[in-house]
């Protein structure tokens, strides 16, 4: 149905086309009579046209693009220009950083060092005196140890001397006592030292 | 047919025996002409980094051209870029004038369109014997020929080549003309169907009315193409 409709308003179409071209004596086209006047005002209007086109306005166009373009790259020179350069600063500061953990390392480890070096030290002169000390004392002790049979015979025998001279009243020799004393010192002898 | 028709304005000039009076065609020239060099004057009057709606217009134009030119002829066709642009702008903006009902197309006419054709014939041949001399003839000698089918060949391509003026202004006017009468038609349907058959016709104007914009530039761009095209032709001699 459609395509009836269409076929038939093409064909009358070209009816009515005929009937234009039969009606207005043909296509005012091939009509020569304005040919001249329009070749005329075609070169003229078309010339000038031409004419000012690339002497005033396409010159104005093409800078203003090279301009924009100039820019555009300038812009992305600079741009990157300054990406590196920041970079390039953030490499300095890393740098930086690393370096200042780096030194304050080596400081701590240096006191640290330094400080167990001397705690060591301190620890060995002391121990040394302590050393000394006990020696000594070890050694004072020892030499009490010898001394005290003999200091103590000494005042067993005086003391024995005196007892029996107040007691008895006569003076008694200092060998005999002692020859006593010896005797008994020897008798008690595991008993009060030598353990 | 009365769209097609070309009359006096003004006063009748002559110069001797010549007859070049002022005519709607001769005004609708200078129409578009004077559009286009305000189009582009606004465009170009504050030149600024970011663009404004003229001045984008002006640059994409341009540009297009541009890229047009480039593509399709190299870097060589640059000092026949302002011409093919005003070739390019000149029949766009008469097509598009043309688009607008009891106006005239300046396009429609086959003696426009072969005067711009031949001229771009003429000048093409002259570029092309003037950048390669009598070398320029080898563009009819095409390279791996056989020896026997060379005498047509050769026939065969001056044909194609004196025949490109006719091609190229025959195929602006009649796809103007033919473009125009199918409205105008379709219009006549509209009136002679009435209020009851009419609406097919006129959605088919309608529909028309689209695709004659699409044609006014699509015509204008094969124009400018088809003459880039012949000079590169001239410019780069590639047979």
């Amino acid at each position: 149905m459609l395509k009836k409709i269409v076929f038939n308003l093409i064909l009358f179409s070209f009816l009515n086309y005929g009937k234009a071209l039969a009606s207005e004596e043909g296509m005012p086209q091939l009509n020569p009579e304005f040919w001249i006047s329009q070749i005329f005002w075609l070169t003229l209007v078309f010339g000038s046209l031409y004419i000012l086109l690339s002497k005033f306005i396409l010159p104005k166009i093409s800078n203003n693009l090279e301009a924009r373009k100039s820019q555009i790259t300038e812009n992305i020179e600079a741009a990157e220009r300054q990406r590196n350069e920041s970079d390039e600063k953030l490499n300095d500061y890393e740098k930086k950083i690393n370096d200042a953990k780096n030194e304050a390392k080596n400081i701590f480890n240096q006191a640290r060092e330094k400080i167990l070096r001397d705690i060591n030290n301190k620890k060995e002169i002391l121990e040394k005196e302590i050393n000394e000390e006990v020696n000594k004392a070890e050694k004072e002790i020892l030499d009490f140890k010898k001394e005290s049979p003999e200091k103590i015979n000494k005042i067993a025998i005086e003391t024995s001397a005196i007892l029996i001279k107040q007691i008895i009243g006569a003076e008694v020799n200092n060998s005999n006592i002692s020859a006593i004393v010896k005797d008994i010192s020897k008798k008690n002898e595991g008993k009060n030292y030598g353990n | 047919m009365h769209q097609f028709n070309v009359y006096r304005i003004g006063p009748e000039i002559k110069v001797g025996a010549i007859d070049i009076s002022f005519t709607n065609a001769s005004l609708f020239m200078l129409i578009s002409s004077l559009a286009i060099l305000v189009l582009l004057n606004i465009g170009t009057k504050k030149n600024s980094l970011i663009p404004s709606k003229m001045q984008l217009l002006a640059e994409l134009s341009y540009s297009f051209v541009s890229k047009m030119i480039s593509d399709t002829a190299g870097s060589k066709a640059k000092p026949y870029f302002a011409f093919i642009f005003s070739l390019f702008m000149f029949v766009l903006f008469c097509n598009m004038f043309g688009m607008i009902p009891y106006s005239f197309t300046v396009t429609s006419h086959i003696i426009v369109t072969f005067v711009l054709a031949a001229f771009i014939f003429i000048g093409v041949t002259i570029i092309g014997f003037i950048k390669h001399g009598i070398g320029y003839l080898k563009l009819f000698v095409p390279s791996g020929v056989p020896m026997l089918l060379l005498p047509l060949i050769v026939v065969i391509e001056i044909i194609s080549y004196l025949s490109r003026p006719v091609s190229l202004s025959v195929r602006l006017f009649a796809n103007m003309m033919a473009g125009h009468t199918m409205m105008k038609v379709f219009g006549g349907f509209v009136i002679s169907l009435g209020i009851i058959g009419g609406w097919l016709p006129l959605s088919f104007s309608v529909a028309l009315t689209g695709l004659e914009i699409l044609v006014a530039f699509l015509q204008a761009y094969v124009f400018a193409i088809l003459t880039c095209i012949y000079l590169n032709d001239a410019l780069n001699l590639h047979h």
